[in-house]
This record gives C-alpha cells, structure tokens and sequence, in this order.
C-alpha cells in the first residue's frame, strides 16, 4: 500500500502515526508546501513572545519522519489529484502515484478588501511560523502595530508582540472579543484583562479606509477615529484550501466535506483538519472545526482507516483552549439550553445544560479539571445520574455514583467505550 | 502494564500520598524538610466529601487524548508512561479540558503541566503514593486486579 498525504501538520502528523498504528510496512510520502519541519501552528505567538524556539516548536522530534519510515518532500506543493488515475501531481511537474492520498492543507488566512489597502506596505497574516519571523524581524519597540481582528488569532498575535513593543492597537467589528467563542459576559472580562495589560482594543467598528504618509500609516475606523501604525496584521478570518478536492470532483462547501472515517466523496481520497467539514457532536451542524485536537483525531482516524484497520471514532467537539497573559480561558460545546453562571469579577464559570445532558461550558480564571466537564458533554453523561449541583462548583469524580467512579478509575477505556455507546 | 490503582473502600483520606507524591517529585529528600510551610503541589489528588475519599493520578491511557490534542507536541508516550515534556509545554491547559479525569494539573509556576509520571524519574519507577500509602488504598499492579 502506498499512502501520499498532502500537508505536514497536525492532521497530516495523526495520519502518518494512524498510518503506522496499523501498518509498519506500507509506504508514506508527505508532500509539504511548507519548507519546515514539522512545527505546533499555535504557538508562533509564544516564539514571538520568547516562549518558545525555533527547536522547541518542532510538533514532533527531529527524527520523526525517518523513525516512520516517511519520505518527505518538504517545500513542495501539489497542484492536482487525478482520482481516476490515482495519482497526486506536483509543482515541477513531478507524480506520485497512490493507492490512498489524504488532504491536509488545512486554512489559508484572507485579506479583506479596504480603501487605501495597496498603500500599505508589508501587510502581514499570521499564521505560519515564516509570518512570526517576518514579524520578529520588522517589529521593535517603537513599532506601533494594528491588528485587524479580535479573534483567536488576533489575540495571540497581540499577546505575543506585546513582549516587543507596547504599541498594540486591535480592532473587531463585533462587539465583543473573541466573539465566535465567548459569550457578553466573559468577554467582557477577558477585554478588561487585555486593555490592563496594555492592549488597545477598538470593538464593534472596522477600517473604513487605509492611508499612508512617509513610512506611517493610517487607518480610519468607522467611528472617525483614526489610528496610526507602523505595521498591519489581517487576522480577520480564514479559508479551507478546499481546490485539491474541488477540482478533483469532490464535494465541497465552506471545507471539503467528509464523512466521521475521514473519507471525501472521491473514492480512496481522505481529507482531515481544518480544511474540512464535519458534523459537530454536540449540534450536528456540519462545521469547520478549525482546532488542533481536531485536526490530529481526524487525521489519526483516516490514517488508521487508509491501512485497512478499524478506528476508533471520536465525536469531534468545538473546544477551546487559551490563555491571555495569564489568564485561561477554557470552552467547549455549544451554548445552548439551560445557563447558569457564577462569577466573582475575576473568575467566570458557566454551564448549558439540555435534556438532562451538559451541552456546553466556559470557565475563565479557575479551570482546574475541567476536562471532566468535557467528558460529560462528549459522553452525553445523563446528569440525574450524578451530583451536578456539587459538580458545577468543583469538578471530581466523586460526584459520580460509586459503581460508575469505580468503573472509572478502574478502567481507563471506561471512557472511550462510552464514547463509542453514544448515539 | 503496572499503573497505579485506587481502592476507594480503604482510603482514609490522610492525604500522605499527596505529601510524598510533592517529596518525590522535589528530588525524594527529608519530607519534613523539603515541605515545611510551603503549598504542596503533588500530582495526585485525594478527594473527599467528609464520607468518601479516594485518589485520583493519570490512568495512562491507552487513547490518550491528552496527547492526541496537545497543541504543542509535548506529551509523549514512553512504555506505556504517558509523559510531559516540560521545555515544549508551553501552558495552554487544552491536556486540562481533554482529559477526563482530571489528572493533568497546572504546575507549580502556571507556565506548564504536570501530571503523575509513574515516578520513572524521580523515585526510581516504584511510585512514592503506592509505596507509603498507609493503608493499600494505593497500589501498583498489573490490571488492578485487587482494585
Ligand atoms: C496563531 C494561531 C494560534 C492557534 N491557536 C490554537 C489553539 O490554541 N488551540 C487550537 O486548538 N488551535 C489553535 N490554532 C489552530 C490550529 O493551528 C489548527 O487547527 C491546526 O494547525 C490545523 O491543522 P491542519 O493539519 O488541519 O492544518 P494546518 O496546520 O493549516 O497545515 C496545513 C499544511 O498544509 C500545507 N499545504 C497547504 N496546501 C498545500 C498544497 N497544495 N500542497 C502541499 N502542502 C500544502 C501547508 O503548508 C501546511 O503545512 C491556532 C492557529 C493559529 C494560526
């Protein structure tokens, strides 16, 4: 059997080690368009920040790609999938030939639009480690930088310039930040948090227009006020790069649609990570779920599934993740159902509940354990089964009933049989 | 594989494991010495509602999803041990919300993880918690067999 994956992070990495779960034998090529070794997409706000190096942000150890028997063609993009003649064609014209060939390609950051955009120079996205080096490179103290977008993104792009200059204006048409993820409340505090250390957020306005004087820039919100800036960030959303299995035929909408094995709707063509569409567990809307447990369980599974073996399938939850200058943020599910919510200002907990089920959560400041409240929405734990009211406070696992906890702390495939049990 | 398992019905809530659980992991000295007057900061938990108590480490899955999400590639297993390695982990706590257990713990200075390690490192793979549990509510075994 011989296996062509198309990109080299984590979807791309959880395929090769599904791969190799099942098969220490068939052949892998990874075809990178990146030149890099394998490195962590989230943290190039830490190695701004110091937080990390160029060494320590390699995803997996030096010598993985060999360890696995995996030929890398790195810095190489494909250009084409030929489903009938199953082969993979790349830039220089070289084919691979496939039995089995998984998408990877994950997201392309977009730039929208805006008067007086082509006036300024070096505009920046941040996605990739050569944006973070880019950025390393142009910014210094003095440099007053504008990021365009209060999203995830955004914000880490923020926090992690900010240990090189002082001068950080951000700016989000929605009111709020982080607004696909949070509701008013938390938000409210995550921004206090933020402006505190030394964030300028502009929220519920956008650019109306750009200009340039000399080497400043200016951007116009729609409010009128002005903001000066050195360097622009565009974190104001991303693509799925969907072509590959557009081009090809295959069924495509916002991301390339799979099915929970990972399979696209071309035969022996797999797609994985946030270049795809998939149902959400908790809403079963088909969503983009662009977050790196995902991406690496969707990987592993269609690795697994491309050598012939059976895998275990995981419903995929939106959940979250982050941390702002100290400051954690965790979230998952969806917000719907039930709320009740406690806050003391500086710590924020909220909890969704429906159907007797838990649907969804997000705890700001103390989020110690949370996970167990993960388990619950991924379960669909009935909630009259255990002690919730005491739950909510303080997440353990005495709050199950006896023989559940036993079973529990007995077995630590209690909780992927009940995974695999949920409908 | 041996890991640690628990036996809720002998547990008597004394918390020692915790102790020496923080004492392993501070390089194994004088325990007085080493923990007087300061926070412990162990991997395993006792919890306890004045009735019940029994602790709770990682189980070292088999599917860790503590691994499969880290947005780092800092969590690895090593024979069975599911280990942090704490130079990559670079403190985001998405271990926390993906493990069920609720074993994986912030460290002492909030900037990374840190969970039980089966005390390969630190008091020579016989983990501390089992070996001075007073009462064999803490054992480490093949299976858990007497758990
Ligand atoms: C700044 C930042 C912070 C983030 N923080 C978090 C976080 O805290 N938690 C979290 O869960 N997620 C976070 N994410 C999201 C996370 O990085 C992604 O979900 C994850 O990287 C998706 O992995 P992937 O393998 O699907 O795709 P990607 O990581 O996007 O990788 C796609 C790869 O495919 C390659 N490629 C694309 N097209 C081609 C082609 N035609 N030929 C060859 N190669 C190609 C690209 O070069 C790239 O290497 C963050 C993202 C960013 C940018």
């Amino acid at each position: 059997m011989k296996h062509v994956i198309i990109g080299n992070s984590a979807a791309a990495i959880g395929c090769v080690e599904g791969i190799r779960r099942a098969s220490r034998t068939d052949d892998i090529v990874l075809v990178a368009a990146e030149p890099h070794h394998t490195y962590s997409r989230p943290l190039i706000s830490y190695l701004m920040a110091g937080k990390t190096d160029r060494t320590k942000i390699r995803y997996r150890p030096e010598n993985f790609y060999r360890a696995n028997g995996v030929q890398a063609k790195l810095g190489r993009r494909a250009l084409g999938i030929d489903p009938a003649g199953k082969i993979v064609t790349l830039d220089g014209g070289e084919t691979i030939a496939y039995d089995n060939v998984l998408v990877a390609t994950g997201s392309d950051p977009l730039i929208f639009p805006a008067e007086g955009l082509d006036q300024v120079e070096n505009v920046r996205t941040f996605t990739t480690l050569d944006d973070a080096e880019a950025l390393l490179r142009s910014v210094t103290a003095e440099t007053r930088v504008f990021v365009v977008g209060a999203g995830l993104i955004g914000l880490k792009c923020a926090e992690g310039l900010r240990a090189i200059t002082e001068h950080i204006t951000v700016c989000d048409l929605a009111p709020r930040v982080l607004s696909s993820i949070l509701e008013d409340a938390p938000a409210a505090i995550l921004r206090r948090h933020l402006e505190e250390n030394g964030i300028v957020l502009k929220l519920g306005t956008s650019v109306s227009s750009f200009a340039r004087a000399g080497a400043a820039c200016t951007a116009t919100l729609r409010t009128g006020e002005t903001v000066p800036f050195d360097q622009l960030v565009y974190a104001a959303g991303v693509r799925p790069n969907t072509a590959l299995v557009k081009d090809a035929g295959g069924d495509v909408n916002r991301g390339i649609l799979v099915d929970t094995l990972c399979r696209t709707s071309l035969p022996d063509v797999y797609a994985a990570g946030d270049c795809t569409e998939s149902p959400d567990a908790c809403s079963g809307e088909r969503k983009v779920m662009a977050l790196l447990p995902n991406a690496y369980l969707q990987g592993e599974t269609a690795g697994i599934t491309m050598a012939g073996a059976t895998a275990p399938t995981l419903p995929l939850l939106p959940m979250n993740a982050i941390g702002f200058f100290g400051l954690h943020l965790l979230c998952a599910g969806v917000y719907d159902g039930e709320r009740t919510e406690h806050t003391d200002g500086q710590n924020y907990r909220s909890f969704y509940t429906r159907d007797n089920t838990l649907r969804g959560y997000i705890l700001l400041g103390r989020v110690e354990r949370a996970g167990i409240y993960t388990a619950l929405i991924r379960g669909r734990t009935p909630l009259d089964a255990l002690d919730f009211a005491a739950l909510r406070d303080q997440p353990g696992l005495i709050a199950f009933a006896g023989p559940v906890r036993a079973e529990i702390l007995r077995n630590q495939d209690n909780q992927r049989k009940r995974e695999a049990a949920a409908p | 594989m041996k890991k640690i398992y628990v036996r809720e019905e002998w547990c008597l809530g004394c918390h020692l494991c915790e102790y020496y659980c923080a004492n392993a992991n501070l390089g194994g000295g004088n325990m007085a010495k080493a923990l007087k007057g300061r926070p412990v900061h162990p991997r395993i938990r006792v919890e306890d509602d004045g009735k019940i108590s029994f602790a709770v480490a990682c189980r070292h899955c088999d599917e860790p999803l503590c691994r499969k999400g880290c947005i780092a590639g800092a969590i690895s297993v090593a024979d069975g041990v599911v280990c942090i390695d704490r130079e990559k982990c670079v403190g985001c706590y998405t271990c926390i919300l993906s493990c069920p257990y609720g074993a994986v713990l912030p460290a002492e200075d909030g900037h990374a993880v840190q969970k039980c390690e089966l005390c390969i490192q630190t008091a020579g793979g016989s983990p501390a918690c089992a070996e001075h549990c007073p009462n064999r509510a803490i054992v480490f075994e093949e299976g858990g067999a007497s758990a």
